[in-house]
């Protein structure tokens, strides 16, 4: 009966108003932190602001990170559509990228195009079964999926470490990393293509991958929404006992959206080795796993809201990256603490506001009743 | 009988509460006297259990005083109404399930910091009440291992030891057999002749008249009237709780020859534990008859339905349905969704947890279980403008209100969700209808719309297996009566023989002289 | 055969080393966990108290100030957690991971904000330090054989934060069952509503509950920083506090099971670290990424066993929400 349980707040403070509101909070106690390191916080912003967007390199960048944070982004939230929370995409791009590097190297003649169809097919199948076991537990065994993911990003990392180490290192290297794959098997980049068009960039690794990402937000609109497969998703969502009733078998669908948000995790690779980096470097994953966290509870694990927080985080990446240049006594960690408070507040405070606002909602119906 | 010049225990003084858009308490002046029972009447959203939560401190009323002893209170939460002496009994018991019993009758009131103190000291004191009240109980024994009945004593003792002269109880009686029910009365009085005020919040009016000495009638958040029991009926709280004359017994045509459509022979499912939850359980549906299945709750009817929709898998005995093995029919993986197809619909018991979808929009749950048919999906997508002409279907042949697709499942009222869950089953005219609890929650008006649904389904020669905790339900709408406890069906009756005393034995587990009355009417059980 | 003696006491010995932060965290998730608070969170507390009680340490060169400081950074992150999720009915698996994320990213930038070394504290002198304390007798006993060892490598030689730790699941288990406080707790886990009918306050429970947790939080990051070690850097509690949470979910959510599955654990880790660079024979050197993984392997394979849903607080994770 309470009053907030009641009442449906609007589509644009629910999707909007809130998350602004929550991401604001998180910006000022990110300046909090800012003031106690010792530097100014608006010229920390504006300095993130300027690395961002300023000039068309930063912004190439910043839609390079934004195209990993949508991969992982969904990976989050069509697990969150199923009540599940899959925190193992990070060791799922990271294993993927095995699958991606061996599809490149067994069809090393080939140009990218013939390549990269068989190189996603790859990383699927590797971060998609690394995610399938964790779901296999849960469905079948009852481990709990966060801790399962967690501990399988560990062992991702291990396994990887090892395979660099040991096994895949490139000759005459001394950091692990593999072999490059061939030239010709790299993603065409965006600045390429700008350039075309007159505009100038020299750096940015900007690539095809960024529309495959925006791609795959419409696979995941279609499959959550459209879909039967949705449908019966979002009916898991509520618990084991509907989901039995409505002729839904729990168990297959809990493993199958595992693997589903592996595979989009899984995307990571084709983005960063094909596109960038091109060869497995160790921990190259970066974090990108955990930023789809932040990215689906901030976007609301609808795609639209996904695409603008993963350009927002893409930003904040590139941003952070060249903070250390001007600021001395920032690194790049400081965008976790932001990404840790949005994590916060979008996700375990979102009802800071929600009383308040559905008072207002109700006190304005009602005035308007009268 | 009490003497009505008793003093003032309780007064709501013009006492109002709004809940966002809804006035749950408008205005309502009570004057409950010391030292008597007190029975509160009224549909599902009337308002009482509102107006009881006011008193024991759970809400504040928006307006109005209330009056403890003449005195003017303000109760903030329930640790002050406890302090105030008032002790409440909720529908659902307050009790922790691991702990003993004398851990839950000390939590909140331990008066030093070390438990086994706590408990020395409370001991003597329990004994006292038990002795006083013909309440005994073992102390040491864990809730979970209790039988409700005495569950419901441990929550009695809980709030006399805390002191309390005023004894709020919400629907104590929905989980007790008639046997335990007039046990429960006995104390009840026992209470009121020592002396302590006690508030009877019930939706059953025999109950009401059975018991109390005052009766106040709720509806919409008013207060109707408040009279002595002596001088009503049955019939007139009903008119008064309602607004209008309902309709009680139905019209049915006659059986024709029985012809079963489900049997079941030897049925057995083990728990965890392996210890039976289903025991040997044989029994048979007609069609063109509603066979009831009556029991105290948790007596492994729930998962009886389960069993028999598909929901869940058993281990020993025979299901056969029109003479075929249903396990056959089954498709492994979606079991529930082959039963659909095979014309077998189930209303399940918790119908927004199982039923219906929280969060879906009315549309999306109306499709729950047929999602994957067409036309209301095709080649792996969902139509929706099939799907929300299905709904607009449902919605004006079952009378769910409002007939809003788009409105969110749980802001329906609970007598629309069960509207929207019977509707969307009897759209597709179901040869076998599971049902449980139909009209639990659900108002009066719904209640009457429900049961001539069924009646009528049962007349076009359906098969019906109806499972109620309600009573009055099975006695009214079933044509034979199957009664369960601890998992074994202990009696079968027909309608004419059956009677409320003979039911609520068996519901007992009293098996042994009904059976013998059973075998002198000659029939087989 | 003495020297596989020798052995075994140099693995007991380093095991009772690696338990101290995984009990410590362990009994402070169930401080959390039995009054129905899930805490994911363990993780990202151990590692901003080892931070703080290091660079405390390090600033005042007092090994206590430093625990002083590591715990009250602790309970602060504690409470955070509590706002979320009793007092904003908020996700308590999400809260918890946003823990650590933060701490993850906080811990650092501090660190290189305030100290400038990449991330890490200064390493502390002895005096910002707990060191070893030589338990009385030891030179009389210390010479017998095999007792001798035993109570020179086992019970003795072990700095402060070390017996704390051993005593905390004793310590929580008499609160638990002994105290009014801890049947309070139980009964918040169990089932609120009946906590709260009783009249006692459920967040005040739940929040007096994030407390003891953010205590014990507390001691095993100052262990880690200023005890195990003697800095803090990046990323140092590599997990323990999942772990720890895997041997709550192992030890049934008692504190006697609980201890043991912290030292099967700890086990594991330090036959690990002594399997690095040995050769077995059969298989040779097994890849040291290889060995590192164990402990995370065994809590798969421990949790994948075992059904422990029905052995759980029954109110655990479900935010309390007074009416029904």
């Amino acid at each position: 009966m309470r009053i907030h349980h009641k009442i449906d707040l609007p589509g644009w403070m629910e999707y909007l108003l809130i998350p602004l509101l929550n991401l604001l909070l998180a910006f000022l106690l990110t300046s909090i932190v800012v003031f106690y390191a010792g530097e100014n916080p608006f010229d920390v912003f504006a300095s993130l602001f300027q690395g961002a967007l300023g000039t068309v390199d930063g912004t190439g960048y910043t839609l390079y990170y934004a195209t990993n944070f949508i991969f992982t982004g969904l990976a989050v939230a069509i697990a969150f559509h199923g009540g599940l929370f899959n925190i193992g995409g990070e060791g799922q791009a990271y294993i993927a990228g095995v699958g991606v590097l061996l599809a490149c190297f067994w069809l090393d003649q080939f140009s990218w195009w013939v390549v990269l169809p068989a190189a996603m097919l790859s990383a699927a199948v590797f971060g998609g079964l690394w995610a399938f076991i964790p779901g296999w537990l849960q469905a079948k065994r009852g481990s709990h999926v966060v801790i399962t993911t967690i501990m399988f990003n560990y062992l991702a990392a291990a396994l990887i470490n090892y395979l660099l180490v040991d096994v895949l290192i490139a000759p005459n290297q001394q950091s692990p990393q593999s072999q490059a794959i061939a030239s010709d098997q790299h993603l065409p980049l965006l600045r390429d293509m700008l350039g075309f068009f007159g505009v100038e960039s020299r750096f940015s690794p900007l690539n095809i991958s960024f529309f495959l990402a925006l791609f795959a937000c419409f696979v995941f609109w279609l499959l959550v929404w459209k879909s039967k497969f949705g449908y019966e998703l979002r009916v898991i969502e509520q618990g084991e006992k509907v989901a039995k009733y409505a002729g839904i078998p729990p168990a297959r669908l809990v493993m199958t959206v595992m693997v589903i948000s592996g595979i989009f995790a899984s995307m990571v690779a084709i983005n960063v080795i094909m596109g960038e980096q091109h060869r497995l470097i160790i921990e190259y994953t970066n974090g990108a796993g955990f930023v789809g966290i932040a990215v689906a509870l901030m976007g609301r694990n609808h795609p639209v809201g996904i695409i603008a927080a993963a350009i927002l985080f893409g930003a904040l990446y590139q941003g952070g990256s060249e903070l250390a240049f001007d600021f001395p006594g920032l690194s790049r960690d400081m965008i976790v603490v932001i990404q840790g408070l949005v994590v916060l507040f979008c996700g375990a405070m979102e009802n800071i506001f929600k009383p308040s606002l559905a008072r207002l909602v109700i006190y304005l119906r009602r005035q308007k009743g009268v | 009988m009490i003497e009505t010049q008793q003093p003032a225990a309780i007064e709501f003084v013009h006492v109002s509460k709004r809940f966002g858009m809804v006035q749950a308490n408008s205005d309502i002046n009570l004057l409950i006297r010391q030292g008597s029972i007190h029975g509160i009447v009224g549909e599902n959203g009337a308002g009482k259990s509102t107006l009881m939560n006011i008193l024991y401190g759970y809400y504040q009323a928006d307006s109005g005083d209330i009056k403890l002893l003449g005195k003017n209170v303000h109760i903030e939460n329930s640790q002050q109404a406890i302090a105030l002496g008032i002790g409440m009994v909720h529908q659902h018991f307050m009790l922790v399930e691991k702990f003993t019993v004398m851990e839950n009758i000390i939590l909140g009131s331990e008066k030093t910091w070390r438990n086994k103190t706590a408990m020395q000291n409370a001991r003597s004191i329990l004994d006292n009440l038990s002795q006083k009240y013909g309440m005994s109980i073992n102390p040491e024994a864990l809730i979970e291992n209790l039988p409700v009945g005495l569950q419901q004593r441990v929550e009695i003792l809980k709030a006399l030891y805390r002191g309390a002269e005023i004894l709020i109880l919400d629907e104590p009686t929905s989980v007790l057999t008639p046997q335990e029910v007039q046990h429960f009365f006995s104390i009840l009085r026992t209470l009121r002749d020592a002396g302590k005020t006690v508030v009877l919040i019930t939706h059953k009016l025999h109950e009401i008249m059975a018991v109390t000495d005052h009766v106040t009638v709720m509806r919409q958040g008013k207060i109707i009237d408040t009279i002595l029991t002596a001088t009503t009926s049955k019939e007139q709280l009903a008119e008064m709780m309602v607004g209008r004359r309902l309709t009680t017994h139905w019209q049915r045509q006659k059986t024709h020859q029985p012809a079963p459509l489900l049997e079941v022979k030897k049925l057995s499912l083990f728990g965890p534990d392996k210890r039976p939850i289903l025991d040997n359980i044989n029994l048979t549906v007609n069609r063109g008859e509603i066979l009831g299945v009556a029991g105290v709750s948790g007596n492994g009817q729930s998962q009886l339905l389960e069993v028999l929709s598909g929901m869940r898998s058993y281990h020993e005995g025979e299901i056969l349905l029109g003479g075929r093995q249903l396990k056959k029919l089954l498709s492994r993986h979606r079991p529930t969704q082959s039963a659909r197809q095979l014309l077998v619909s189930h209303i399940p018991e918790d119908r927004l947890g199982v039923g219906l979808v929280k969060n879906f929009k009315a549309w999306e749950s109306g499709i729950l279980g047929y999602h994957y048919k067409p036309p209301l999906s095709k080649a792996g997508f969902i139509k929706k403008k099939n799907s929300l002409n299905h709904f607009a279907t449902i919605a004006q042949d079952y009378d769910v209100r409002p007939p809003n697709a788009f409105l969110k499942t749980s802001s329906f009222s609970g007598g629309n969700q069960q509207k929207l869950v019977i509707g969307r089953e009897l759209e597709e005219n179901p040869d076998l209808l599971l049902i449980g609890q139909p009209t639990r929650g659900v108002d009066v008006g719904a209640i009457e719309f429900i049961h001539r649904r069924l009646i009528e389904l049962r007349d076009a020669g359906k098969a019906l297996l109806l499972v109620s905790a309600e009573l009055d339900e099975i006695l009214t709408l079933a044509d034979r009566i199957v009664v369960m406890f601890d998992g074994k069906i202990v009696g079968v009756l027909p309608r004419h023989q059956a009677s409320e005393t003979k039911i609520g034995l068996l519901m007992a587990g009293v098996v042994e002289e009904i059976r013998e009355t059973l075998s002198e009417a000659g029939i087989d059980h | 055969m003495y020297e596989f003696f020798d052995l075994t006491l140099s693995v007991f010995a380093s095991t009772i080393r690696l338990a101290i932060p995984l009990i410590l965290a362990a009994m402070a998730g169930m401080m959390s966990e039995r009054s129905g608070i899930v805490n994911v969170g363990l993780e990202g507390k151990m590692l901003m108290a080892a931070f703080a009680a290091a660079a405390t340490a390090a600033v005042t060169n007092d090994a206590w100030v430093g625990l002083a400081a590591g715990i009250m950074v602790s309970v602060l992150l504690s409470l955070l957690h509590g706002v979320a999720c009793i007092t904003y009915n908020g996700n308590q698996v999400v809260s918890g991971m946003a823990i650590n994320i933060l701490a993850a990213g906080l811990a650092p930038t501090l660190a290189n904000a305030w100290f400038n070394r990449g991330g890490q504290t200064p390493m502390l002198s002895a005096d910002g330090r707990h060191t070893a304390i030589h338990l009385p007798g030891i030179e009389t006993v210390g010479d017998i054989p095999v007792i001798g060892d035993v109570y020179r490598l086992l019970i003795s030689g072990h700095n402060m934060l070390v017996y704390i730790a051993i005593l905390t699941p004793f310590i929580v288990a008499w609160i638990l069952y002994a105290t009014r406080f801890g049947l309070r707790l139980r009964a918040a886990g169990e089932n609120p509503h009946a906590l709260d009918t009783a009249g006692v306050s459920v967040s005040s429970i739940r929040y007096r509950a994030q407390i003891g947790c953010g205590i014990l939080c507390g001691i095993a990051g100052a262990y880690l920083a200023t005890a195990q070690s003697a800095a803090f850097s990046q990323n140092m509690t590599a997990g323990r506090g999942y772990l720890a949470l895997a041997a709550l979910i192992f030890g049934r959510w008692r504190p006697k099971p609980t201890l043991l599955a912290c030292f099967l654990f700890a086990f594991t880790d330090a036959v690990q670290i002594r399997l690095q660079g040995t050769v077995i024979p059969g298989i040779g050197i097994i890849p040291v990424q290889m060995i590192q993984a164990l402990p995370y392997l065994l809590t798969i394979l421990l949790l994948a066993g075992f059904i422990g849903k029905s052995e759980a607080p029954k109110a655990i994770g479900l935010p309390f929400v007074k009416d029904r």
